[in-house]
C-alpha cells in the first residue's frame, strides 16, 4: 500500500512563495498528473515529494508514514528526470543495478531484477552500451528501467518526455502507460502538456500559481472545469471566452454577446445561472468543437448564427475558423467541406448544451 | 512549360571555391606560425641535447655550438654515476609525488563542498579560494619563515633545510588552483545526476567517489598534471628553505652543485635539465590520452 498524501504543503524561497499550501490524495496505484503552466509549483511539488527539497510547512505522508524529516533514499521512491541523469560513465547494466548495489543486494536477486526490468522496457539488448551510445527514446527507457528496478512505492516522474521530439513522445507517452498497466505502482507525474496530462492520469491536479486549481478525472476537467484557468488550460484549442450580459428573456435567461447576437440559455440552467442576472464582467466559455458549421438536423439549444470568418486553417479531418465578435477572437471547428473561406460569411451554430458561464471576477466557473 | 522553367534555373553562373581559397589562406598562417612557434619552443631543448652529447673540451672549444663532431655519453656516465643528483631525483620524486597525492585529496573534497553542498559561505569561501592562488609565492617567504621558527621553539620541531617541509609548503600553490578547476568541472555536472544518486541511495561520499570522480576525470587529470607540474619545477622555495646538498631538489641540486663558483659544468647542467625534465613530458604522453574531454557526453540530453 503507498497512498501519497499533502497536507497543507508550503514550500518557500527565502519568503517567496512558491507552493502555497497544497492538499492532495493519492491513491495506492494510481496514476496522478500534476500540470500547469511553468512556475506553477509542480515541480518543486514533485521534489518535495521526493525529498529533494526541503518542505516550509504541512505534511507529507508515503504509505501513511510522515516523510517530512526522511531523506529521499529512505523514502522508497524512484524518480525519472527530464534530461534522463544517467550516469554517464556507467553501462546501462550498471545504471540500472546501481541502487541495488548500495543497498548490497545479493547479486542474483540484482541481476534477476534488472533483466526482468530490461525485458518490461524491450531493452535487454543494451544492457552493456553507455548512455551515450543511446538515442533519446532509449535514455528514457533505461532512466525508467533504473526506476522500476528498484521496486519503489511510488515513481515520479519530472517532465519526463519534455527532451523527446514530437513523435518519438506520442510513443513514449504510450510506452509510460503500458508500464504502468504492468507495474501498477502509485505514480506522479509532472509535466506542462495538457495532452500527455488527459492521456496519461487516472486523476489530473491542475496547478496555477503554487495553488491546486481543481483534481479529477480527465474528463472531468474538460467537461466541468471549476475555475476559467483549468477551462483554458485543458483543450487544444483552447476554450472561447466571450464577454456577455445575462438577462431575463421571453421563457428564461439569455446570455447576450453583442446588441444583434444573444443565445438562449439551456433550460435546465435556468435556476443555477438565475442569481448571476445582470451582473457585470460575465464571460461565455465555448470551447471551439461546439462552435460548428450549421447543419440540416438540429437539436436542442443549437444556435445558428451568421457570421464572417477572419481566418481558415485546415487541419485536415477538421478546419478550424476564426472570426470576432466584440473584439474577442473567436475559433470554431467545423467540417472541411463545410466551405469556410476567409472574408466570406458563414452560417455557424453554437452548441449551448456545452457552455460554461464565468465570472471573469473571481474566475469561477458557474 | 514546367520543364523549361527548371532547367533555365539550373543554368546560372556558379562561383567555386571561394570558401575552400579562404580556407587554403588560413592554413597557410597557421601552418606559419605553428612552425615559428616550434622552433621557438623547441630551440632550447635541442640546444640542452645538443650540449648534453659534447664532451668538456668540445664545449669549451670555439666551433659551431650546433653540431657535435664527436658525440660522447661521458656526461650521462659521470651524473648518473655520482649519488648526489640520485638524491636530489629521489627527493624530487617523493616531494612530488606526495604534494600532488595531498593536493588532490584537499582539493577534490573542497571542490566537491563548494560545488555542491549549499552552506552558509560557500560561495564566498569558493571566491578565497581563488584570491590565495593571486598572492606571489615570494611574498610567503618571510610569513614562512616566521611559522617555521614558532613550531620550532613550540614543538622543537626543525621544519627548515629538510625536503619533506617542501610537501607541506607546495600545497599552498597547488591547491587553490586545483581546487578551483575542480569547481569548475563539478560545476559543469548537471544537478540531477547527484539527486538521481541521493535517491538511488549514495551518501555524498559515495557520490563523490562513485559518481563524480569518474565523471569529472579529465579535470581531476589537469588537476593533477598541474600539481605534479608546480612541484616537480619550483625553484624559489626549495632555495629558501633547504641548504644541505642531501636536502635538495633537482632544479636547486643541478644549480647549486653543478655550478662551482664561476665554472659552469654546462655539459652535466644540460644532462642534469634534460633528464630532469623527462619525468613531466612521460606523465603528459601518457595521461593526453585521458584528456579527451566528452566523458559527460550522453549524461542528459545530447
Amino acid at each position: 500500500m503507498a497512498q501519497v498524501t499533502l497536507r497543507k504543503v508550503v514550500k518557500k524561497y527565502d519568503e517567496v512563495p512558491a507552493v502555497r499550501g497544497v492538499d492532495l490524495d493519492i491513491a495506492d496505484k494510481e496514476f496522478i498528473v500534476l500540470v500547469g503552466p511553468s512556475g506553477c509549483g509542480k515541480s518543486t511539488t514533485l521534489r518535495m515529494i521526493a525529498g529533494l527539497e526541503e518542505i516550509t510547512g504541512g505534511d507529507i505522508a508515503i504509505g501513511g508514514d510522515v516523510v517530512n524529516d526522511v531523506p529521499p533514499k529512505d523514502r522508497d521512491i524512484a524518480m525519472v528526470f527530464q534530461n534522463y541523469a544517467l550516469y554517464p560513465h556507467m553501462n546501462v547494466y550498471e545504471n540500472m543495478s546501481f541502487g541495488l548495489k548500495l543497498k548490497r543486494r545479493p547479486k542474483d536477486e540484482i541481476d534477476r531484477r534488472v533483466k526482468q526490468a530490461a525485458q518490461i522496457l524491450d531493452i535487454t539488448e543494451l544492457l552493456d552500451r553507455k548512455p551515450k551510445q543511446l538515442s533519446g527514446g532509449q535514455r528514457q527507457r533505461v532512466a525508467m528501467g533504473r526506476a522500476i528496478v528498484r521496486d519503489p512505492k511510488v515513481f515520479l516522474f519530472d517532465e519526463p518526455l519534455s527532451n523527446l521530439d514530437a513523435k518519438l513522445r506520442v510513443q513514449m507517452r504510450t510506452e509510460i502507460k503500458k508500464v504502468h498497466q504492468k507495474v501498477r505502482t502509485t505514480t506522479v507525474y509532472v509535466t506542462h502538456d495538457q495532452v500527455e496530462a488527459m492521456t496519461l492520469a487516472d486523476r489530473v491536479v491542475v496547478m496555477n500559481a503554487g495553488l491546486i486549481e481543481q483534481v479529477g478525472s480527465p474528463n472531468d476537467l474538460y467537461h466541468s472545469p471549476a475555475t476559467k484557468f483549468v477551462a483554458g488550460f485543458i483543450g487544444s484549442p483552447a476554450m472561447n471566452f466571450i464577454p456577455c450580459k445575462l438577462e431575463q428573456a421571453a421563457g428564461g435567461l439569455r446570455v447576450k454577446l453583442t446588441d444583434t447576437l444573444a443565445f438562449p440559455v439551456p433550460a435546465d440552467r435556468t435556476s443555477r445561472y438565475t442569481a448571476h442576472l445582470n451582473k457585470p464582467s460575465l464571460v461565455l466559455g465555448l470551447r471551439p468543437e461546439h462552435i460548428m458549421e450549421t447543419r440540416p438536423h438540429s437539436e436542442p439549444n443549437q444556435h445558428d448564427f451568421d457570421q464572417k470568418i477572419d481566418v481558415v486553417e485546415p487541419m485536415g479531418m477538421e478546419t478550424l475558423v476564426y472570426f470576432a465578435i466584440n473584439g474577442t477572437d473567436i475559433c470554431g471547428r467545423v467540417n472541411p467541406n463545410a466551405g469556410a473561406a476567409e472574408g466570406r460569411s458563414m452560417k455557424l451554430r453554437a452548441d449551448l448544451n456545452n457552455m460554461h458561464l464565468i465570472d471573469d471576477t473571481t474566475g469561477k466557473v458557474l | 512549360m514546367a520543364d523549361a522553367a527548371l532547367a533555365a534555373g539550373t543554368v546560372r553562373p556558379v562561383k567555386y571555391g571561394s570558401i575552400s581559397r579562404d580556407r587554403k589562406w588560413a592554413l597557410r598562417w597557421s601552418y606559419f606560425f605553428l612552425v615559428l612557434f616550434v622552433i621557438f619552443f623547441l630551440m632550447p631543448p635541442v640546444y640542452m641535447f645538443i650540449t648534453s652529447i659534447k664532451s668538456k673540451a668540445e664545449i669549451a672549444a670555439v666551433t659551431n655550438p650546433w653540431w657535435v663532431y664527436s658525440p660522447t655519453l661521458e656526461n650521462y656516465i659521470e651524473l648518473l654515476s655520482r649519488n648526489q643528483y640520485l638524491i636530489f631525483f629521489r627527493n624530487s620524486a617523493i616531494v612530488s609525488v606526495c604534494v600532488v597525492a595531498v593536493t588532490m585529496l584537499i582539493s577534490v573534497t573542497a571542490a566537491f563542498a563548494l560545488a555542491r553542498m549549499k552552506f552558509w559561505g560557500s560561495a564566498t569561501l569558493a571566491t578565497g579560494v581563488f584570491l590565495t592562488y593571486l598572492i606571489p609565492d615570494t611574498l610567503l617567504f618571510i610569513p614562512l619563515f616566521k611559522m617555521f621558527a614558532w613550531v620550532r621553539d613550540t614543538t622543537g620541531i626543525e621544519l627548515m633545510n629538510h625536503w619533506w617541509t617542501l610537501i607541506i609548503i607546495y600545497p599552498t600553490l597547488s591547491v587553490p588552483f586545483a581546487t578551483w578547476i575542480m569547481i569548475g568541472y563539478f560545476a559543469s555536472i548537471p544537478k540531477e545526476l547527484d539527486e538521481a544518486a541521493l535517491i538511488d541511495g549514495a551518501s555524498w561520499l559515495q557520490t563523490l567517489t562513485k559518481i563524480f570522480i569518474p565523471v569529472a576525470l579529465p579535470g581531476i587529470i589537469a588537476a593533477t598534471i598541474f600539481s605534479f607540474t608546480v612541484s616537480w619545477a619550483q625553484f624559489l622555495y626549495p632555495l629558501a628553505f633547504t641548504t644541505s646538498t642531501d636536502q635538495l631538489v633537482l632544479p636547486v641540486g643541478i644549480v647549486t652543485t653543478l655550478i662551482k663558483g664561476d665554472v659552469f659544468n654546462w655539459g652535466e647542467i644540460m644532462t642534469g635539465a634534460l633528464l630532469g625534465a623527462a619525468p613531466p613530458l612521460i606523465i603528459y604522453a601518457f595521461l593526453m590520452d585521458y584528456y579527451i574531454a566528452g566523458l559527460t557526453a550522453g549524461a542528459t540530453k545530447g
